[in-house]
């Protein structure tokens, strides 16, 4: 029949929505890859079509009397101004659709909050503004890093192309293994901030001194790019999640790796770097964390100049406490937890060698550990 | 009420010193409209910094400050007034009053209100900037994190709302006291009831939200931990409290255009509105449902599974009531004889971009789906689809349908008409896009975002400015008009028209219903 | 009740009393409620500030609960935090203890406030603390470190289905609150 075979290819067509877009831009959620997400994703689709069957119905009968009900027509008005029969109609039916709603989303809920029986459990941190991810070990030898935007500001400020994955990209994603179920435990270090990949269908809020909860499954190997939504201060919109979904062997092999760095890392502190060689990393950790405030030549913004300034020209022990313990009461951030020995010393250096500042001070990680000492 | 009565007074002490409903009605009007011009250029210069990927004109964190200004003075500044400018107007006349319960009362409501503005805005000029932490302040960005401005943003807030609850007494004692004899609450047009009913929420919800900002101020000076973890409090506790007043806050701002609808709808379509006690009963009900929903806006938030699940329930039955409404206005179309002048284009916006707010209102109350949906711009695009094309269409057709009766001059109708347009289409486009763009994962709030979201933002950006450009031609037109506009000295301005402000003379008396009309039977 | 003739003052004193008790409300009530309502319910995951007294109770062997401690530096906190098992295996009724281990590296003395959460939230009203170094501010000397304990049981009424808890902890940098105090008096 006529009917029939038009419903079904709209149905058809509005089945084909997730992918279906305007030119290249996707115009509806991903089922994504997690069965959680298709649930999500067919609750969605149910509701709005059936807004839109009832919305059809709805503004036809508004259309209809556009056309055919109008004074122009020379039609004499009705009086009729109420019925109780047509009240009480328009008041079940409605409600029993929603009960009809109610029940996949009870369902649907209930699971999004099951999070027994994880096999990895990840403590992600929210900064202002960057993640901080840590892979719970029994034995309190916690992998973890800082996931810091990777977009050069250049990109960012139009003086330079701007990559596939503008604002979507990290220095450090969130390794996780495919088919295993994964733990989030959630917190915040200052302000709200809440942790979203829309592909994984996970979204939580980020509450300083609280933890929240919630888990994944991922299904396929992939990358999958997500924001912070919640607004957290002024570089809220620059703080992406990116989680790389692996197999079992590549996930164990890359906490090898990591483990291994990190034991590196310890081992670097205690040598001494060149002056090149500090240079050259301070470089690096200053764009990836000084510079959106205080400037790529220093010049200062939100933060305060690092070129010919007081800290910078003077007193060394003075310049490690500011990088170390931040200042309280401002947006200078405690950077002594974020940055490794061989980092904060690399990037002190650079800001005392930088931009004119010229001081020919070489700081080592050893200095930077016997300062943390006192 | 004195005996011998004169013209109004001249020059600026007539407006700094009147009690007339009618002139105090006047200056909300226009406050209103100045304030949505201002916001409204808070919104041009956040949409043409989205126009394209990358940071062009503005920072940040300046950024932050336009998306917060925008929206505190949208609502507080913009669209609440102008409703109440619309009841100082119409409800004095609608009832038979010859005005409201507290005349003084009610010049001071008006009055604070430009200072409070400036006071606002002037945190512009402070060190650190204005607030920046949204309309919606949560702690701890707007207490441990927020700049110097946030006390004088706190005194704003509360100005603003010793305005909203001094209007609100006087409405409901208006309302209450003084309707000519005849007039029962069931013989009140709807825009009374409506008006009615959310000065009651008024009343209920603003000192709610002045605790909240009260309990901010504590915390930022006074060394209390209502909102930080340290002290042994909870940032979430502001979202619960702040909500508390939000959720009946947005049907504050929606009810009164219920109202405007409810009286245009009838008068334009010749015919009664279908349903009065039903229209009144919902409304009534979608008022008390409105105190048990608050947490939908917090589903991410972390609450027990229990918790979700009611707040969930509860905001899925307001759609009960909203749909009877729809349902009721188009049914008072249906065998009428319609006539499409400015005020009923607007409210056949009203009626169709209203419901598709709702329906996205409905989808987002599904808790499992909002996951996806909360802080992006889905919500953007739905509460923008509820307040602009909803409240905003419905105050624009309100002043098209009662300025002949303010002014005794007839506006324009060709460029009304093209205002609608030009309005309906620039309104969508900037719009409808942003259902796009959050559902493809784009976030709230931000000033720059990733390549996929371009061509949908600098669409919406286009839209954006042809919506404010056609803002220009409706100033240009209501001035026209109050001017030089043809003159109309029909009391009934409509033929359709119905309700006692249509049997009193055009333009209409500095004062009216000195002596309480006698009701006909025409009035049942 | 009238609280005047003139119909028009009844109605406003009326609202206006209304408007008052909405802004009591927002402190008197809610705040508390609020609070009251997570400490009954343990919904919002915080566990009491007070030492639990243990009755004597029979311990449940039959069943395993693992509790996982975690803690962490909130914004400024120089300290080393870190539990000294990450991990426990209890049983419900039964007495645990453990200890945090804690570092002040800085040259100067300070206090510090830990603020425990629990996850799932609803597993708040079953962990009693006998002990915690959440109780109390916790001064530390510049450059010392100390081991602070916690002693809890976790009720058997524990509902069936929560089969791990996860104690975080937030240490908070409380030196200049302290001294506000002190220098209040």
């Amino acid at each position: 029949m006529v009917g029939g075979n038009v419903m079904r290819s709209a149905l058809m067509a509005l089945m084909a929505l997730p992918a279906a877009a305007f030119g290249d831009n996707q115009v509806n959620m991903s089922p994504g890859v997690t069965t959680i997400g298709a649930e999500i994703y067919d609750l969605h689709m149910l509701i709005m079509i059936i807004c839109v069957v009832i919305g059809i119905g709805v503004f036809g009968v508004m259309f209809y009397s556009i056309i055919y009900h109008r004074k122009s027509r020379g039609v004499v008005p009705s009086q009729f101004h109420e019925s109780t029969k047509v009240e009480v109609a328009w008041t079940v039916v409605p409600f029993l659709i929603l009960i009809g709603m109610a029940v996949p989303a009870t369902s649907t809920l209930l699971e999004v909050y099951d999070n027994d029986d994880a096999e990895l459990d990840i403590l992600i941190t929210g900064h202002q503004w960057k993640w901080k991810y840590e892979y719970l070990d029994e034995s309190g030898e916690n992998v973890s890093f800082f996931s810091n935007l990777a977009t050069p500001q250049e990109a960012i400020y139009n003086t330079d192309q701007k990559g596939e994955h503008y604002l979507l990209e990290v220095d450090e994603p969130l390794v996780l293994p495919v088919d295993t179920k994964v733990r989030f435990l959630i917190t915040a270090n200052d302000v709200i901030h809440s942790w979203w990949v829309p592909e994984i269908a996970v979204k939580r809020d980020a509450i300083p001194g609280f933890i929240n909860e919630t888990w994944t499954k991922i299904t396929e190997e992939g990358i999958y790019r997500g924001q912070c939504t919640e607004l957290c201060g002024a570089y809220h919109g620059f703080m992406p999640v990116v989680v790389h979904a692996v197999s079992r062997e590549e996930f164990n092999a890359w906490m090898g790796a990591k483990r291994a760095d990190e034991a590196a890392q310890v081992a670097a502190a205690a040598m001494d770097l060149s002056l090149d060689e500090l240079m050259s990393k301070g470089e690096a950790v200053y764009n990836a964390q000084c510079l959106a405030c205080h400037g790529a030549q220093g010049e200062g913004g939100v933060g305060n100049a690092i070129a010919g300034s007081a800290i910078a020209l003077g007193d060394i022990s003075t310049h490690l406490d500011v990088g170390i313990k931040g200042v309280a009461g401002t947006a200078m951030q405690a950077f002594g937890r974020q940055l490794n020995d061989v980092d904060m010393a690399a990037v002190i250096t650079y800001q005392r060698n930088a931009f004119g500042n010229n001081t020919g001070d070489v700081i080592q990680p050893s200095d930077v550990a016997s300062h943390k000492q006192g | 009420m004195g005996d011998h009565h004169h013209g109004p007074a001249t020059g600026i002490g007539r407006w700094l010193f009147t009690t007339n409903h009618k002139d105090i009605g006047t200056m909300y009007l226009w406050f209103s409209f100045a304030m949505f011009i201002l916001g409204g250029t808070f919104a041009m210069i956040i949409r043409a910094e989205l126009f394209q990927p990358g940071m062009q004109l503005v920072e940040p964190g300046f950024f932050n400050q336009m998306t917060t200004l925008h929206g505190l003075v949208m609502v507080f500044g913009a669209i609440m007034p102008s409703f109440v400018g619309l009841a100082n107007w119409l409800i004095p006349m609608m009832i038979g009053a010859p005005d409201m319960a507290l005349p003084r009362m009610n010049n001071w409501s008006f009055w604070i209100l430009p200072p409070g503005f400036l006071m606002l805005a002037s945190t512009l000029f402070m060190e650190g900037g204005a607030p920046a932490f949204g309309w919606t302040f949560y702690a701890p960005l707007s207490t441990t994190y927020a700049a110097p401005s946030v006390t004088f943003f706190i005194f704003a807030i509360h100005i603003l709302g010793v305005s909203s609850i001094m209007g609100s007494i006087n409405i409901i004692a208006t309302v209450m006291n003084m309707r000519a004899p005849g007039m029962t609450y069931m013989k009140m047009p709807l825009f009374v009831w409506t008006w009615l009913i959310t000065a009651f929420l008024l009343v209920a919800v603003m000192p709610v939200l002045a605790g909240a900002v009260t309990m901010m101020l504590m915390d930022i000076h006074f060394g209390t931990s209502f909102f930080s973890a340290a002290g042994g409090g909870d940032p979430v506790l502001f979202q619960h409290i702040f909500w508390f007043f939000g959720h009946p806050e947005v049907y504050i701002i929606i009810l009164p255009a219920f109202g405007v609808v409810s009286q245009i709808i009838p008068a334009f379509s010749r015919k009664p509105l279908f349903g009065y006690a039903s229209m009144v009963y919902a409304t009534a009900s979608i008022a008390f449902l409105s105190f048990i929903v608050w947490a939908h806006h917090m589903y991410t938030v972390g609450m027990p599974v229990a918790g979700e699940l009611f707040f969930m329930y509860a905001t899925m039955l307001i759609a009960v009531p909203t749909g009877v409404k729809v349902f009721n206005w188009i049914t008072t179309m249906w065998r009428g004889a319609l006539s499409f002048e400015t005020p009923m284009l607007f409210c056949i916006g009203f009626l169709i971009l209203f419901t598709i707010g709702g329906f996205t209102g409905l989808m987002l109350s599904i808790a499992p789906a909002d996951f996806q949906y909360h802080d992006t711009y889905f919500v953007v695009a739905h509460f923008h689809y509820v307040m602009v094309a909803g409240a905003v269409f419905s105050m624009t057709a309100a002043v098209y349908y009662w300025l002949p009766k303010w002014s005794g001059r007839m506006y324009n109708e060709t460029m009304g008409k093209v205002h609608f347009w030009i309005s309906f289409v620039g309104f969508n486009i900037t719009f409808f896009p942003q259902h796009f763009v959050g559902l493809a994962g784009m976030p709230r709030r931000i000033p720059d975002y990733a390549l996929q979201f371009a061509d949908f933002n600098m669409m919406s950006s286009i839209g954006a400015f042809i919506y404010g450009a056609s803002q220009i031609l409706f100033l240009y037109n209501v001035l026209a008009t109050i001017i030089a506009g043809e003159k109309v000295t029909d009391e009934k301005v409509w033929d359709g028209a119905e309700g006692l402000e249509w049997t009193i003379p055009t333009p209409a008396p500095y004062h009216t219903f000195e002596v309480p009309p006698k009701l006909d039977a025409a009035h049942a | 009740m009238r609280l005047s003739a003139n119909p028009t003052t009844d109605t406003v004193l009326k609202l206006a009393t209304v408007s008052v008790a909405m802004f009591a409300f927002v402190f008197v009530v809610m705040v508390p409620l609020y609070n009251v309502l997570c400490d009954a319910l343990g919904i919002n995951g915080k566990t009491s500030a007070q030492a639990y007294t243990a009755v004597d109770a029979a311990v449940d062997t039959g069943r395993s609960i693992t509790v996982q401690f975690i803690a962490t530096n909130n914004d400024g906190m120089p300290w080393e935090f870190r539990p000294q098992v990450t991990a426990m295996a209890v049983h419900p009724g039964a007495a645990n203890d453990t200890v945090f281990f804690a570092a002040n590296p800085t040259t100067q003395d300070m206090v510090a406030q830990a603020i425990p959460s629990v996850s799932p939230s609803r597993a708040a009203e079953y962990f009693h603390k006998t002990e915690c170094f959440c109780f109390n501010q916790q001064p530390l000397g510049g450059e010392s470190n100390t081991l602070m304990p916690l002693q809890f049981i976790v009720d058997q009424d524990l509902p069936k289905d929560i089969k791990t808890i996860t104690l975080s902890y937030t240490l908070f940098d409380v030196t200049a609150r302290v001294s506000d105090q002190i220098a209040a008096r």
